[in-house]
């Protein structure tokens, strides 16, 4: 069924037209959909607007969140009404702000996972992968067959979580109450998965520079078979409750519209730039780990409307289980880390047999392992967008700057332009159709 | 003999060359290729004009723009001849999607005169990072549209991720004074 919204996209080499891109471009700069005021004048001037003489009629400023439960944690959007037709508005966010990238330089490369995995919490595991990518740029090392497998299997499956997810709150977003269940009840399955092998739900601080933290348990083949078995069948059961029903397809179709020029020029990526027709997905654009030998369809849609980018998530866990299902057949034998005493820990076996294995764990875990000076940036794709890492070294065993590009930080910065002259009903189906996490927004 | 003489002189020259990064112009700006990765060295004034050339030339895509305080940096910086390294850098990401490269662009920003122009008329998408950077750092971008504070509150006095700015000492806010207690 969703194979009618959305397509999958053959080598797009042009995904648009400079002239194009131009006309976008001062069209958003001279739009005004941006409302320009700090978050304390947006507090203080909450409420009725008289007319002003520059020809702006009566209008109203309503502050909606951040304690709204349609605003996926803690957003906050300024709005200004006219009537119930939003003019201008304005995220704000912060809220959830705790200086991670701060704490990061703080941490040794080895405690790193632990700080990023905290950022964008629905897709932790693409934040490990993207600073361990970066630490061993640095480094200059290569991380073993099976380490780059087993992070594959393991994003993969984050990312049907994290559209699991995604297709649980848009449901309740908008009313279809039960697909909250039917999402959370299908999330939960495979987080236990990944419980089994990193050992917590969330926060896994599995992928690690040089490799993951242990090796896939016993009889995970099985267990995985049974936990993706009854998947397909559910999506199909989505599309019957949501896809096809008539007031899903009302509230969702011609909703949000942005197009690809629009996109490009706000740094908009991921599933919202897929949903206007623009097939770029770093997996198959600029692949990582072993993508390339996966194959796979990067799925566009047509309108770039909330539809579309519902229907893109859906038919992208498709793709995921079809990901799975070939890294289950091709996942090599072999070290899950890489084997140098100075960047990973000996295995505990070792430390005591030998005095050189107990003091390699000691200087990993004191002070941790040099990493030779330099910047590097990694990029992966997020079930959000492009999530980058951007490391400078200086050559001890702590980053001295990291900067998380986070997709959501991004993608938040479109609700202004989706959301002109739209009305307040569809501000809950916008919000949702982007799916930011604040987690990775403020950091 | 002469041969011998030319062999000897490339095996020297190919061991120069792995050992200072290659540098060429790019535009009128010094890039540095390290692996991979490619980088542009432009000076504040010709920043802007750059990166609006490069989006002619297909990046398209601005994906980040980040600052780095490098005051207790002693390592090489990796800046080409003719760069002066300054306390601030303004790092930006650039993707050109049909090309499938990426660029990176790293600005010298003095500690003295944090100000930079803003790149948000060729990239709308810099709003927010310009905001975040001057937050976070205090590096103003001229000519931005609302450069106001985006992670902290309004009230916030001080740019946290700067070096110079304390750690851990800062009282927490959220915590009822101690008077109301007792």
């Amino acid at each position: 069924m969703t194979t009618e919204h959305t397509r999958s996209s053959g080598d797009s080499s042009v995904i648009a037209q400079i002239e194009a891109l131009d006309a976008a471009r001062s069209a958003l700069v001279a739009d005004d959909a941006v409302l320009r005021l700090t978050e304390t004048d947006a507090e203080e001037r909450s409420g009725y607007q008289p007319a002003t003489e520059d020809g702006l009629g009566e209008r109203m400023i309503m502050n909606m969140g951040p304690q709204h439960p349609s605003t996926h944690g803690v957003l906050r959007l300024v709005l200004e009404l006219e009537g119930e037709t939003i003019t201008r508005s304005k995220p704000v966010i912060g809220y959830l702000h705790t200086g991670m990238e701060r704490t990061g330089e703080t941490l040794t490369y080895l405690q790193g996972p632990t700080n990023v995995t905290r950022m964008d919490y629905a897709a932790p595991m693409f934040n490990e992968l993207a600073f361990s990518m970066a630490t061993e740029q640095l480094l200059g090392i290569e991380v073993p067959e099976r380490a780059q497998w087993i992070r594959m299997l393991m994003c993969e499956l984050n990312r049907l979580a994290s559209h699991m997810l995604f297709m649980a709150t848009n449901g309740m977003d908008l009313g279809a109450v039960s697909m909250m269940l039917y999402g959370w009840r299908e999330r939960e399955e495979l987080l236990r998965f990944i419980e089994t092998v990193t050992g917590l739900r969330m926060n896994h601080n599995y992928i690690r520079p040089g490799g993951v933290a242990a090796d896939l348990p016993d009889g995970w083949r099985d267990d995985l078979l049974r936990t993706l078995e009854p998947i397909p069948e559910r999506l199909e059961e989505f599309d019957v409750l949501m896809t096809g029903q008539p007031i899903w397809q009302n509230r969702l179709q011609g909703v949000g519209v942005i197009t690809t020029e629009e996109c490009l020029s706000l740094s908009v990526t991921g599933p919202i730039l897929r949903s206007t027709g623009a097939a770029w997905d770093l997996r198959r654009d600029m692949p990582y780990l072993r993508y390339d030998e996966l194959d796979f369809d990067v799925l566009i849609g047509t309108y770039g409307d909330c539809f579309d980018r519902y229907a893109i998530r859906l038919g992208e866990m498709r793709e995921s289980i079809r990901m799975v299902r070939q890294i289950l057949d091709k996942m090599p034998d072999g070290d899950y880390k890489i084997q140098d005493k100075k960047v990973t820990p000996p295995p505990r076996a070792r430390i005591g047999e030998s005095m050189e294995a107990l003091i390699h764990h000691f200087k990993i875990y004191t002070e941790g392992f040099k990493v030779p000076e330099g910047e590097t940036y990694a990029a992966v794709e997020s079930p959000r967008g492009e999530l980058g890492v951007y490391i400078v070294s200086d050559g001890s065993s702590k980053p001295y700057r990291m900067h998380m590009r986070d997709p959501s930080f991004a993608n938040i910065q479109s609700y202004p332009h989706m959301m002109a002259d739209s009305l307040i009903a569809d501000t809950v189906a916008i919000i949702s159709s982007v799916d930011p996490i604040m987690g990775g927004v403020d950091r | 003999m002469s041969e011998d003489a030319a062999s000897g002189q490339t095996a020297v020259e190919d061991d120069d060359a792995a050992r200072t990064p290659d540098v060429e112009l790019i535009h009128g700006v010094p890039m540095v290729r390290v692996g991979t990765q490619a980088t542009l060295h432009p000076d504040r004034e010709e920043y802007v004009g750059l990166v609006e050339s490069l989006r002619a030339d297909g990046y398209w895509l601005c994906v980040d723009l980040c600052g780095v305080d490098y005051l207790t940096y002693e390592a090489p910086r990796g800046l080409p001849e003719g760069v002066e390294a300054e306390r601030f850098e303004v790092v930006v990401g650039l993707v050109d999607p049909t090309g499938r490269r990426r660029l990176r662009v790293r600005v010298q920003v003095p500690g003295d005169d944090p100000t930079i122009d803003s790149l948000v008329a060729v990239h709308p998408g810099v709003d927010a990072y310009e905001r975040e950077t001057w937050d976070l750092f205090g590096i103003t971008f001229e000519g931005h549209p609302g450069l106001s504070r985006i992670l902290l509150p309004d009230t916030w006095e001080g740019h946290p991720l700067r070096k110079d700015s304390p750690t851990g000492d800062i009282p927490v806010q959220f915590k009822a004074p101690r008077g109301l207690r007792s």
